[in-house]
C-alpha cells in the first residue's frame, strides 16, 4: 500500500483524513502534529477559555479513532523538512519518514508584529491548547489583561480573561474594530457594546513594546502612554505556515498555491488548510477548509473530479451578548447599501446589493437573519421581487416561516456543512427528537454552536415527539414559573411565604404553591428566611413520615448504613417501649420503627439519641454504601469512609425532590450508586462521580459528571452539582428529570467544569446553608410552637 | 361567623358552647386537633377567625388537622381531598358527594369556643349523609 503522509494534526488535516477514509483503502496513513493533544475543536478555544467548556470536551477524534483506523499517529513532533526528490520528510526527532503522497495541512501561526519584549514572560499568543492553558493559569481576579488586536480572536480572547476576572484593554491599531468584517459604523457598536461589557478599547493605537523587568508590566503606546499589564495576549493576525512548502521548492505566495483541485505544483504534494492560498485567498475559517477537504480526498484517492472554487466567507463573534455577523462583500462600491439602525437598541444591519444579489451582510444586535442572507449569498438569490423586504420579512410572517422557506438544500450548521434536508432525513429516518440525538446523528451544531436554536426549530417543526419546554406556571395562586420566581425573590428581597403570596398571588395559596415557596426562600438565603411551619407539609412540620392511619414513622440517621451494637439496642428498647408495631430494615440501608403516635415522636427520638434520618422530607436522604477496601477482596477505594462523609455534608439539607446517594468500591456497584440521584463509583486511582440516576417509578442510568483522583476531589464534585440541583431545579423534580432537562454537557459545564469563582460561590452558598441547618429532630425538646406535637384537650369537659 | 340554628329550643339540652382552648395554642394558618368530649374536631386559625370541623377526612380517615390550609379549604394530607372548612363540602375530588360536619366557633378572652349540638338525634342525621363513601 502506498503511503500517505500528513504534516498537521488539526481541523483540516483530519477531516480530509475522514475524508480519504470514506473512499477505498489506498493508503497507509502517518500524520504527525507538533501539538501533543489528539484532534480538538479550535473554534472552542474561546469557550474554553471563558470557562464554557472543559479542555477535555473539545476533542474531536479521541485516541480510539485513530487506532480503529489504523493511522499512525506521531504527536509532539515537527515536521522540519521535505525532500521532495527522495520523497521523504525528517522530523525534529532526527525521524526520517517516506511519503507516496505528502499532505500539508500545517495550518497558520500567530503573526506577532514588531515590538520590542514579545520575549518577556506573560506575554501569549492564543491558537493553541497549551496557550489557552497558559492563559487560564496566569488570568484570574484582579490581573490586569491587554490585548494587543482587536480582531474577531483577540475580542474573544478579552471576553474570556474578563469572564476569568481579569481588567481587560484591547489595544487596537487600526480606528475601528474588526475593520476586515465591519464597516465603521458597525465597528463603533461593537465598540460600544464591548465597553459596556467592562472591557476597555483603545483605538488607533499602536503598540511599541511591552515593557517590564523579565516578565510584562506594562505596554507602551506610540504616544507615550503605558497601560499597565500583568499578562499580555498578542491577537494580531495569523501566517499560514509554509516553510515546508518552501523547502519542498512548491509555489507559494502568501500562502502554498494551490488550483481547485487542491493540488500544488508538486505532483506528489497536496496541501489544505489555513496553510493553502487558493485564487489569491487565504482562508481562516473552518467552513471553507472543510470543503478544501472534501475534494482533496477526492483528488488524492483516485477520484479526481469535484473542484473547489472558493467559499464566500462569514464570520460570526463568539461573545454571548455581543452579535457581530458578517459575510461577504459589504463594501459600497459599484453596491446599493441597504440599512436599518436603532441607536437606542444597538442595532445595526447592512445588506449590500449588487445586480439585484445579495454582495455582503453585516449585522449587529441582531443577527437572527443571517441564515437567510446566507442562502441569499451562497444561491446567488434574484432579490428583484422582494427588494422591500429584504431587511424585515413581509408583515403577517411568523417565526416558523423562516425555517419553512428554508430550501432543503440550505445549509443549518455552516460549521460541519450541515443542510436542512440532512436534518430532515435524520429525523424521518433515525428517529431523532431531540438536539442531543441530532448531533449524535448528524454533528450539526457541534462546532461553534451558533445553529442550535435553528436546529431546535426545525426539530420543533419536524419532528413528531418534540416537545417544547413550556414555561409552566406553578399554581394559580401564584401564576409565574418557577425560574421567575426564584428570581422575583432574591431580587425583592422577600423572605416569607404569605409576603410572596401576598404581593405576587391571590394572598392565600394551597398546597402546590406554599410547600415550594418555602423551599425556594430556604434554598435561596440559604436558610436565613422567615420559616412559617403553616406552609409545609406536616412531615415537615413533625419532622416524620405520616401514615395511613395518621400515626408517623421514625427512621434515624444511620450514616453509610453503618452501626454498633449500642444503637441496635437502642432501637430495640424503642422498639419494646412504644410498643412499635413494625421494625423493618429499608431499602436504603436503614431502620423504619413505624406506626409512632405524634405525642411520642419527641421522647421517642430522644430515647434514640439518634440525628433525624430525613426520610419524610424533600431533602437529602441518606448515602448507601458497600464495604469496599475495608473488607471486601474487589474493593479499590473507602466507599464507606466516603459515603459517611458524603452524609456528614449534606444531611439537615433541603433540596427539590429527595436526594440519594450511593458510594461503591468498584464498578461491580453493589450499593447500586449507578441509579441513584449522586453516586461515586470507585475505580483504580479514582472515582467517577455519577449523576442524575434513578430507579425508581422509572429507571435511568446515571450520567458521568466527572472522573477524578481523589477522595476529597470526588465529594466536592458531588458538593457542586448537590449545590447546583439545590439551586436549579424546579421544586419536586428529581436529579434524573432535571439532568436530563439541562442535559449533562450544560451541567458538567456549569459545576465541576466552571470557572473557579464559580464553582466557589457553588460551595460557599452550601457550607452557608450547611451552618445554619440543625437537626429537625432538637425540635423534640425545643418545639417551635407549644402544641407542635400534643393534641389539645378542651378546657371544660363536656357534661351530659 | 356561620352559625346555623337547626337544634329545636324546646328538645332536652339547649346547643352547647364548649371552651376549647387558648387561641395561641393554634398557630396561624394551622390545624391542631382538640378533643372535645367523644369528638376529636380539628380547628383551624385564620386571624381574624376559627373554623372547626370533625378530624376525619371523608375519604379514608385522614387526620385533617395536618392539612395545608388552602384559602377556607384544608388539603387531606394523605391523598389531598380538599375539604371546605367553610361548609364541610368536598372540593376536591368533584366525584366526591361526601361532607365533614361543621362546627360554629368564637373567641372570648382569648380562648376559642366551639359549640356543639344539643340534640344526639341531629348528629346522627348529619352523621348519614355526612359518612358518606367516595363515587
Ligand atoms: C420505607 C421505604 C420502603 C422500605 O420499607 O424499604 C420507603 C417508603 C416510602 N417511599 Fe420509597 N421508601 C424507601 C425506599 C425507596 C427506594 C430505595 C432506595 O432509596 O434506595 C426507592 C427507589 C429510589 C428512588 O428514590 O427513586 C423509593 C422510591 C420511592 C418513590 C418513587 C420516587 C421516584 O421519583 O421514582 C416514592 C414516591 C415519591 O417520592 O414521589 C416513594 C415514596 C415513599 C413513601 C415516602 C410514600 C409516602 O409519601 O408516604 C413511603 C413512606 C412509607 C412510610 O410510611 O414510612 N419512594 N423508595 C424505604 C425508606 C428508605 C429510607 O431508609 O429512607
Ligand atoms: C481561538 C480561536 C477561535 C476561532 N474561532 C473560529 C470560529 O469561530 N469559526 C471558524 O470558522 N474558525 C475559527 N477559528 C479558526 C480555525 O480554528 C482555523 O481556521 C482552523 O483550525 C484551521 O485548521 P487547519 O487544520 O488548517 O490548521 P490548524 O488547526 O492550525 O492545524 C494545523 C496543525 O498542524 C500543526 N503543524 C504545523 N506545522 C507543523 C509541522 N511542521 N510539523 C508538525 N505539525 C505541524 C500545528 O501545530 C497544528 O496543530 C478560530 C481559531 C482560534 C485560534
Ligand atoms: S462494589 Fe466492589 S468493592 Fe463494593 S462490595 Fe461490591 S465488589 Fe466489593
Ligand atoms: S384520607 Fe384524606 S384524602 Fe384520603
Amino acid at each position: 500500500m502506498k503511503q500517505l503522509v500528513v504534516v498537521g494534526n488539526g481541523m483540516t488535516g483530519v477531516a480530509c483524513v475522514e475524508q480519504v477514509l470514506k473512499h477505498a483503502p489506498r493508503f497507509e496513513i502517518t500524520i504527525f502534529g507538533d501539538e501533543t493533544h489528539v484532534n480538538y475543536n479550535r473554534i472552542l478555544l474561546s469557550s474554553v477559555l471563558a470557562g464554557e467548556k472543559a479542555a477535555d470536551e473539545i476533542t474531536l477524534s479521541p485516541l480510539e479513532w485513530y487506532q480503529r483506523n489504523d493511522i499512525r499517529l506521531r504527536l509532539g513532533v515537527r515536521i522540519v523538512d521535505v525532500d521532495a526528490d527522495l520523497k521523504t520528510v525528517r522530523g525534529d526527532d532526527g525521524s526520517v519518514t517516506s511519503y507516496d503522497t505528502l499532505l500539508l495541512a500545517t495550518g497558520s501561526s500567530p503573526f506577532m508584529p514588531r515590538i520590542e519584549g514579545l520575549d518577556r514572560e506573560n506575554v501569549f499568543a492564543f491558537r493553541t491548547l497549551d496557550d489557552t492553558r497558559k492563559l487560564l493559569q496566569r488570568a484570574g481576579p484582579g490581573v490586569k489583561a491587554v490585548v494587543i488586536g482587536g480582531g474577531l480572536l483577540g475580542l474573544e480572547a478579552a471576553r474570556g480573561l474578563q469572564v476569568q476576572g481579569c481588567n481587560v484593554t484591547v489595544v487596537h491599531l487600526m480606528p475601528t474594530l474588526m475593520e476586515r468584517q465591519l464597516d465603521p459604523n458597525a465597528g463603533n457598536y461593537l465598540a460600544g457594546k464591548m465597553e459596556d461589557l467592562g472591557i476597555r478599547v483603545l483605538l488607533g493605537r499602536t503598540t511599541t513594546a511591552v515593557v517590564g523587568n523579565g516578565h510584562a508590566e506594562g505596554v507602551a503606546l506610540e504616544d507615550g502612554t503605558i497601560v499597565e499589564a500583568d499578562l499580555v495576549v498578542v491577537a494580531a493576525g495569523i501566517r499560514p505556515n509554509v516553510e515546508l512548502a518552501y523547502k519542498a521548492g512548491l509555489n507559494v505566495n502568501r500562502g502554498i498555491v494551490v488550483n481547485d483541485h487542491m493540488e500544488t505544483s508538486d505532483p506528489d504534494i497536496f496541501a489544505v488548510g489555513e496553510c493553502v492560498e487558493h485564487r489569491g485567498v487565504c482562508y481562516g475559517l473552518v467552513a471553507p477548509l472543510l470543503e478544501q477537504g472534501k475534494v482533496l480526498a477526492a483528488t488524492i484517492t483516485a477520484n479526481k473530479g469535484p473542484v473547489y472554487t472558493g467559499t464566500i466567507q462569514a464570520a460570526k463573534l463568539k461573545i454571548m451578548g455581543v452579535d457581530v455577523f458578517s459575510a461577504g462583500d459589504w463594501s459600497e462600491q459599484n453596491a446599493e447599501p441597504v440599512c436599518y439602525e436603532d441607536r437606542a437598541l444597538g442595532v445595526y444591519k447592512k445588506l449590500t446589493v449588487r445586480d439585484g444579489k445579495l454582495a455582503g451582510v453585516i449585522l449587529v444586535g441582531d443577527t437572527s437573519d443571517s441564515h437567510r442572507y446566507m442562502d441569499w449569498l451562497r444561491a446567488q438569490t434574484d432579490l428583484s421581487g422582494q427588494r422591500r423586504h429584504l431587511l424585515f420579512p413581509p408583515p403577517g410572517s411568523d417565526a416558523g416561516l423562516d425555517i419553512a422557506q428554508m430550501a432543503e438544500s440550505a445549509t443549518i450548521c455552516g460549521c460541519v456543512g450541515v443542510t436542512k434536508g440532512a436534518i430532515i432525513h435524520a429525523i424521518h429516518q433515525e428517529g431523532v427528537n431531540t438536539l442531543s440525538q441530532l448531533k449524535e446523528a448528524t454533528r450539526a451544531s457541534t462546532g461553534c454552536g451558533s445553529c442550535t436554536a435553528l436546529c431546535q426549530d426545525i426539530l420543533k417543526a419536524v419532528a413528531p415527539e418534540f416537545e417544547e419546554e413550556t414555561k409552566r406556571v406553578i399554581c394559580g395562586c401564584v401564576p409565574f414559573s418557577q425560574d421567575a420566581l426564584r428570581e422575583i425573590l432574591r431580587s425583592q428581597r422577600l423572605k416569607s411565604v404569605q409576603e410572596v403570596l401576598e404581593i405576587y398571588g391571590n394572598g392565600q395559596g394551597c398546597e402546590v404553591c406554599k410547600p415550594a415557596l418555602s423551599y425556594m426562600l430556604d434554598m435561596i438565603w440559604c436558610g436565613d428566611h422567615d420559616e412559617d411551619r403553616s406552609a409545609r407539609f406536616i412531615n415537615d412540620r413533625v419532622h416524620a413520615n405520616i401514615q395511613k392511619d395518621g400515626t408517623f414513622s421514625v427512621v434515624p440517621r444511620i450514616r453509610g448504613g453503618v452501626t454498633t451494637p449500642d444503637e441496635l439496642r437502642r432501637i430495640a428498647d424503642v422498639a419494646d417501649k412504644y410498643h412499635v408495631p413494625m421494625v423493618k430494615i429499608t431499602g436504603s440501608q436503614r431502620i423504619d420503627l413505624l406506626g409512632i403516635k405524634k405525642e411520642d415522636l419527641p421522647q421517642v427520638w430522644a430515647d434514640l439519641g439518634m440525628p433525624s434520618g430525613q426520610a419524610y422530607t424533600k431533602g437529602f436522604r441518606m448515602v448507601k454504601t458497600c464495604v469496599g477496601t475495608e473488607f471486601c477482596r474487589f474493593g479499590t477505594q473507602d466507599s464507606t469512609a466516603a459515603g459517611i462523609e458524603l452524609e456528614r455534608r449534606f444531611e439537615q439539607l433541603y433540596t427539590p425532590h429527595k436526594v440519594k446517594m450511593a458510594s461503591v468500591g468498584c464498578p461491580r456497584n453493589c450499593a447500586e450508586a449507578t441509579v441513584k440521584d449522586i453516586g461515586l463509583v470507585g475505580q483504580e486511582g479514582g472515582w467517577q462521580v455519577v449523576v442524575g440516576g434513578a430507579a425508581g417509578k422509572s429507571v435511568r442510568k446515571a450520567d458521568l459528571l466527572i472522573t477524578v483522583e481523589t477522595t476529597d476531589a470526588a465529594l466536592e464534585a458531588a458538593e457542586l452539582f448537590f449545590q447546583y440541583y439545590r439551586e436549579q431545579a424546579n421544586y419536586l423534580e428529581r436529579t434524573y428529570d432535571f439532568v436530563e432537562r439541562f442535559g449533562i454537557d450544560k451541567v458538567r459545564k456549569e459545576t465541576v467544569y466552571a470557572p473557579a469563582p464559580v464553582k466557589q460561590g457553588l460551595l460557599d452558598r452550601l457550607r452557608k446553608s450547611k451552618t445554619r441547618a440543625r437537626d429537625a429532630w432538637h425540635e423534640g425538646q425545643a418545639p417551635v410552637h407549644p402544641t407542635q406535637f400534643i393534641p389539645i384537650q378542651a378546657i371544660e369537659g363536656v357534661h351530659a | 361567623m356561620s352559625h346555623e340554628v337547626r337544634q329545636k329550643p324546646d328538645t332536652a339540652g339547649r346547643p352547647r358552647w364548649i371552651p376549647v382552648t387558648a387561641c395561641d395554642n393554634i398557630p396561624l394558618r394551622e390545624g391542631r386537633a382538640a378533643r372535645v368530649g367523644d369528638r376529636e374536631i380539628a380547628i383551624f386559625n385564620f386571624g381574624d377567625r376559627f373554623l372547626a370541623v370533625d378530624n376525619r377526612c371523608p375519604h379514608k380517615g385522614g387526620p385533617l388537622c395536618d392539612g395545608i390550609v388552602a384559602g377556607d379549604c384544608v388539603v387531606c394530607p394523605l391523598h389531598a381531598w380538599k375539604v371546605s372548612l367553610e361548609t364541610g363540602a368536598i372540593e376536591r375530588p368533584a366525584t366526591a358527594s361526601a361532607c365533614v360536619r361543621t362546627y360554629p366557633t368564637r373567641v372570648e378572652a382569648g380562648v376559642v369556643l366551639v359549640e356543639l349540638p344539643a340534640d344526639p338525634k341531629a348528629r346522627s342525621a348529619t352523621d348519614t349523609t355526612g359518612g358518606g363513601r367516595a363515587a
